[in-house]
């Protein structure tokens, strides 16, 4: 007898999921609410951050040995996130002479436990900079496709902000702004003066109760612990879990899908093997309609490892499209000491999670020396002290003085040191440009032919070089940046990143905004999917995560991830209803 | 003599050959139960309890660095010092977390000793509280500090930038620095005179 069994549920079912954040969360969501058959499957562990085993929040600094340090976590001890940008046991590798760095959390709801929750729509423009400029590409499709599914998404999830009615930055149904706090009302007056907006942001945070499953923002700042209220947005808590409620969806943790099986006669999809993570058992799940979310890199990963005689290339693959024109966001940003917030009055300033306000892309690109814009996100203000807190204290002592008029050498011990502490105290601001790169052909991830992770499934190698037009971005966000907290009265701290650090761009993979692996589009020879996220090649096979997206405008893409999930799911259950699937 | 222990001391002893005692041969310590606390992953779990077991500095170079420690943040009328604050113990933890702080504080100490013993022939623990700041002025401050004296710089501002942080992320220094936060509260935004006071509004 073989020792090696593939074991097999009997079951069918009407769509098997693979991943649970967000686009595989709203998928679950979506199609178990309309009474189909679903298996969710994710590849970590169950979470949930209102169960006492894996609430952070509220922690105190001193509940961490490291005080929150990042030595195991990337973001630090209390962060949501189980992953990182290495895996034990799952590596990946990038070309000589380039670079990406791929995030990734092996947990219920994906990275959608730690995000930012900033929920920025795309505008009208996002979805035709191509013909706009003349560079990169549209999308199959318009804003006004995508918009119902917006206004769905706000109205399902919550999302807070402000009505401005700013032609490329459309309004949606906003709960209310949290006020902005003192640096940011600093923020907003040297932008008034210097003739740039910065306006409420727009994050998925729930400043009113919108149901009786989710409780009201308490403002702890501390989303990225995620929320034990369920008062911000994650799959898993607001998706993922009101989908197994249904009694419609099965989820399985630890299921680490390898393969996309398809029945090679008629090229449909039949389902998914999976190695189980604890036992290292390969499992099958059957189902009539695979749909995959595992994220941009993964989903190009899954497909291009699912190769057969019918599909050689891999599956939905015919275009050789798959792994190419991967994009991150660009980013870089600085931060300043503002001399007149030394010693403030002590209040709770937490807020919500993140900033109370932001910048979207203001500018006229004909009149810059780069095609795609940005948008600027602030940090600042009286926060909770972890790991790093006053540390460097030499560099700003020596520079300031103190109540008596007199300034002390710099460095120094003593009591002295305590008041710096204090004085400096709320003292900062910091800012951080997010930016729409142009996504290329020659940017892209591919099967490596040497190596495989753990499950013995073959791993990615990235190849990823920043154009001059990100690079020309950067400059440009540095010099902004000089700007406001000049106009505010700020001190930049360190030197401005200059031409040979490229003015700080991020290292690609580094703002986790992967998107662009499996890319829709009208024409089957240059997409894998079309405009509902389907396979070209493949009629049962749907992308629903980042993957398949065109563009990501500078507009962090999960708002639309949400919504275009939305869509897709909407279109699968119209096309099973007209028995085309 | 038990049986083990015998066993134990053959095992040990055996004419000099680079001897392996199998780990039946050797009393294991009791195993404590691993208790994963609320928030952390069974893999963080294992990895602090085994780093929280391990001991990486000697007791005297505790010792010296809790005289420094305190140089750094005395008790006043305000708070309590860095070793009332238990920062020693959380230098401790971070060298074996972060084994990059190993060698440079390892190193300072030492560097500190052979300073003292140059100076007055004690170690820096064994020296009067004058000749230790005699010392510590000559390194506490980076833009004064002699070029003889830059190895010693260095050391000192990391000593100064581990101290500070470990103070200041436990109660003790919360309620030194007035952090009100990190509790559920119902934010209305920056207080009226505060507002007054930066000539800002809500309009």
């Amino acid at each position: 007898m073989n020792s090696y069994q593939i074991q097999e549920a009997p079951e069918v079912f009407d769509v098997v999921i693979v991943g649970s954040g967000a686009g595989g969360g709203m998928a679950a969501y979506q199609l178990s609410k309309a009474g189909a058959k679903v298996c969710l499957l994710e590849a970590g562990g169950y979470y949930d951050p209102a169960d006492p085993k894996y609430i952070t929040q509220l922690k105190n600094p001193w509940e961490s040995p490291r005080r929150g340090a990042s030595t195991t976590r990337p973001f630090g001890d209390f962060d949501a996130a189980w992953g990182g940008w290495q895996l034990e046991g799952e590596p990946y590798s990038a070309a000589p002479g380039t670079e990406f760095h791929w995030f990734r959390s092996r947990m219920l709801g994906g990275r959608t436990n730690h995000w930012g929750r900033i929920s920025l729509r795309f505008g009208p423009d996002d979805f035709r900079r191509g013909s706009m400029t003349g560079i990169g590409d549209d999308w199959p499709i318009t804003y006004d496709d995508v918009s119902p599914y917006y206004d769905k998404v706000d109205k399902l999830i919550g999302i807070f902000g402000s009505k401005e009615g700013l032609r490329n930055e459309p309004d949606g149904h906003f709960l209310p702004p949290p006020k902005p706090r003192l640096h940011e009302l600093m923020l907003k007056k040297a932008g008034k003066n210097l003739g740039i907006p910065v306006i409420p942001s727009r994050l998925a945070i729930l400043t009113k109760a919108i149901n009786n499953e989710r409780g009201q923002c308490f403002y702890c700042s501390q989303c990225g612990r995620a929320c034990q209220a369920y008062a911000d947005f994650s799959s898993s808590s607001c998706l993922c879990k009101p989908a197994v409620k249904t009694g419609n969806t099965r989820l399985i943790n630890g299921a680490m899908v390898r393969e996309v099986l398809t029945d090679q006669k008629t090229g449909l999809c039949t389902g998914v093997s999976y190695v189980d993570t604890a036992t290292l058992q390969e499992r099958t799940v059957r189902a009539k309609i695979v749909v995959v979310a595992a994220s941009a890199c993964e989903s190009a990963r899954l497909l291009l490892n699912s190769k057969s005689a019918r599909f050689p290339n891999g599956l939905a693959n015919s275009s050789g499209v798959i792994g190419k024109y991967l994009n991150d966001s660009t980013g870089a940003s600085r931060s300043a000491f503002v001399p007149a917030l030394m010693n403030r009055k002590r209040y709770n300033e937490d807020g919500v999670g993140g900033m109370h306000v932001y910048t979207p892309w203001w500018m006229d690109n004909k009149k810059l020396d780069f095609p795609r814009g940005y948008h600027i996100e602030y940090g600042g203000g009286m926060g909770m002290p972890s790991y790093g807190f006053g540390m460097g204290i030499q560099g700003m002592n020596g520079k300031y003085a103190y109540g008596d008029g007199k300034t002390q050498p710099s460095g120094g011990y003593g009591s002295r040191l305590k008041e710096d502490v204090r004085r400096f105290y709320g003292a900062y601001v910091g800012m951080a440009g997010r930016g729409e790169p142009i996504p290329l052909e020659s940017n892209y991830c591919e099967i490596d032919p040497n190596n495989v992770d753990k499950y013995g499934i073959p791993t990615l190698r990235f190849h990823y070089k920043w154009s001059e037009n990100e690079v020309k971005q950067a400059k440009h966000m540095q010099d902004t940046f000089e700007q406001i907290i000049h106009e505010m009265g700020g001190i930049a701290l360190g030197s401005k990143p200059g031409k040979e650090q490229n003015y700080g761009l991020e290292a690609p993979g580094k703002i986790i905004h992967e998107i662009g692996t499996v890319r829709m589009g009208n024409d089957p020879k240059k997409s894998a999917l079309n405009s509902f996220m389907q396979g070209h090649d493949v009629k049962n096979l749907f992308v629903v995560d980042a993957a398949p997206f065109v563009t990501q405008g500078d507009k962090n893409v999960t708002w639309t991830i949400l919504a275009m999930s939305m869509r897709t799911s909407d279109y699968i259950i119209d096309e099973v209803k007209k028995k085309n699937l | 003599m038990k049986r083990r222990d015998t066993l134990k001391s053959i095992a040990l002893g055996s004419l000099g050959m680079a001897t392996v005692p199998s780990t039946d041969l050797i009393a294991a310590p009791p195993e404590k139960p691993l208790v994963v606390p609320g928030g952390r992953q069974k893999t963080e779990a294992i990895r602090d309890a085994k780093l929280m077991a391990e001991k990486f500095f000697t007791p005297h170079e505790l010792k010296t660095m809790t005289v420094l420690c305190d140089i750094i943040l005395p008790a006043d009328e305000k708070s309590g010092s860095a070793s009332q604050a238990g920062v020693p113990a959380f230098i401790e933890f971070m060298v074996k977390d972060q084994p990059v702080h190993q060698i440079p504080l390892r190193g300072g100490l030492a560097w500190l000793d052979n300073e003292s013993r140059k100076r007055f022939s004690k170690k820096f623990v064994e020296i009067t509280k004058a000749q230790q700041i005699e010392i510590v002025d000559d390194i506490a401050y980076p833009e004064q500090a002699k070029p003889q004296f830059s190895q010693g710089v260095a050391f000192f501002n990391k000593m100064r930038d581990m101290t500070l942080t470990g103070f200041y992320t436990t109660r003790m220094g919360f309620t030194d620095l007035g952090y009100v936060g990190n509790t559920p509260n119902n934010w209305e935004g920056v207080p009226e005179e505060v507002l007054k006071q930066y000539g800002l509004s809500y309009e």
